[in-house]
């Protein structure tokens, strides 16, 4: 079956999931987020890439960082950025997310970005958009459901090949709320498909997806054992709001057997990097020391995720419609 | 592939040397266009003498054509490690054509700054212009059929050689 993602000549056509790319698209967008980062530190921060191009920034579901990030990523590839919150607007009146597409496509739109709480919605968008042959108009998911997101997974790639060079001697340990991650499943299918050497997922038994091992991942629930010479240690968000049932005894408890703390993370290589995909807790999942010591990368993935956006609004853009 | 009809690109290089030498300030900064360019301003700046610093320059982001071909496999990192603004600037390119890559790279410099002047030197001047744009320093000029490309190598000795390919885009019949 054609990856619904890639166009007839195997160029990216939407980003939708990491879960089936090929290698080669990863690495292609990571290595033009590359020559992106610099423009951040010119007098002028822009390119004329998407010049006339408008992208829809659709937020079905709350984010201020995704939300920001894609902004200015557009904004900086000098696109016109239409920003919409629709959780509070035409849905509440009824309206179907189909029927939205349809009159942003009578906008003209040129790309969506979506972010939703349902898995499979930018899916579907991509899909109504190919059937009804409009082809040339790309969709990227910036989020949806427990399913993925794709440019958060990106940018945890970028950030570690930044430091780290290459996936192929690493070890890289996700830690905390796998089971309501879509970051943590985006990031698997990235460190996998890249040849990462071993990726490790760390927490509680309820916090993490029945057969995640089927991801090719190792499971612990000793946080020591699983920091135990890692590369790069990840740490999950604790989505409390996420949360339906007694997954958890109280943060304070989570801390105490999760929490990610400068005598913990001494059990990882020296010169380990720690990454959280924000928004962070404080005290919950991480130790301000260590949000804030020598071995967070936390504020630079921020940065870097603008030039991973910039990346693959371009190359979304660029790509030609099936002929 | 190399055609009997090119010229040799080292004894090229040192002829459009010789027409910089004394031509060009001598803190002028030499920006190669990436990757040909690049290749030639790093040569050049040894052979000048001088204060000249050097920069490369990818304009993929800057191009005319995106739209019609996306975006290029592999962009390189602009890089000029110094002021654009009040600099007096060489941009370097090894082959100039319809003078689009050129228009590319001066509207990208701008983003940097407002340079005090720009000149622009090509080791080969093939002819057919599509816009306005001329050099000030020339190492040959040529006449190439317009199905082909005029290629710049480096070879790992650091050899520089010119060879001739169909142009993209070219009927192959």
């Amino acid at each position: 079956m054609r990856n619904p993602q890639l166009n007839g000549d195997g160029e990216l056509q939407h980003l939708l999931t990491l879960e089936g790319l090929p290698p080669e698209i990863i690495a292609r967008i990571l290595d033009t987020a590359v020559p992106f980062v610099s423009i951040a530190e010119r007098d002028v921060k822009k390119v004329p890439l998407l010049r006339g191009k408008t992208v829809f920034n659709l937020f079905f579901e709350n984010s201020t960082r995704t939300r920001t990030t894609f902004e200015i990523a557009a904004k900086r590839l000098s696109a016109d950025v239409i920003n919409l919150n629709i959780g509070v607007s035409s849905t509440s009146k009824g309206e179907t997310l189909l029927d939205t597409i349809d009159n942003l496509v009578a906008m003209n739109a040129d790309v969506f970005v979506v972010r939703h709480g349902q898995s499979g919605a930018p899916h579907l968008i991509a899909q109504h958009l190919s059937a009804t042959d409009r082809a040339h108009i790309h969709v990227v998911n910036a989020g949806d459901g427990r399913h993925g997101h794709p440019t958060q997974g990106l940018l945890d790639l970028f950030t570690i090949r930044h430091y780290k060079r290459d996936f192929k001697d690493l070890t890289v340990a996700i830690v905390g709320d796998v089971l309501h991650s879509r970051v943590a499943r985006s990031l698997i299918q990235g460190l996998t498909t890249l040849g990462t050497a071993e990726v490790r997922v760390v927490g509680p038994q309820t916090l993490l997806p029945t057969a995640v091992e089927s991801m090719g991942v190792h499971v612990f629930h000793d946080m020591r054992a699983g920091l135990a010479g890692c590369d790069v240690v990840v740490m999950l968000r604790l989505q409390s709001e996420r949360m339906k049932g007694a997954l958890l005894p109280s943060a304070g408890e989570y801390f105490k057997h999760y929490g990610l703390t400068a005598d913990k993370l001494k059990l990882a290589k020296p010169d380990a990097i720690v990454m959280h995909p924000g928004p962070m807790n404080r005290g919950v999942e991480i130790d301000s020391a260590v949000a804030d010591g020598e071995h967070s990368v936390i504020l630079p993935q921020v940065t870097f995720g603008i030039a991973v956006r910039m990346a693959v609004m371009s190359i979304l853009a660029g790509s030609q419609p099936p002929a | 592939m190399t055609d009997a009809g090119l010229p040799n690109a080292e004894i090229t290089l040192g002829q459009l040397a010789d027409k910089m030498r004394g031509a060009v300030a001598f803190d002028a900064k030499l920006i190669g266009i990436h990757s040909g360019g690049a290749w030639l301003a790093e040569r050049l700046a040894k052979m000048l003498g001088g204060e000249h610093a050097v920069g490369f320059i990818d304009v993929s982001f800057y191009r005319d054509d995106y739209a019609k071909k996306g975006l290029r496999q592999k962009v390189a990192t602009t890089t000029l490690p110094f002021e654009v603004g009040g600099s007096r600037i060489v941009l370097v390119d090894d082959v100039l054509y319809t003078g689009r890559s050129v228009r590319a790279a001066i509207n990208e410099l701008f983003d940097y700054g407002r340079p005090e002047a720009i000149e622009l030197a090509v080791l080969i001047d093939r002819g057919g212009r599509e816009l306005p744009i001329e050099p000030t320093y020339v190492g040959a000029r040529l006449t190439v059929a317009r199905d082909l490309s005029i290629v710049l190598q480096r070879h790992p000795d650091g050899n520089l050689e010119l060879s001739v390919e169909p142009a993209e885009g070219a009927s192959r019949a």
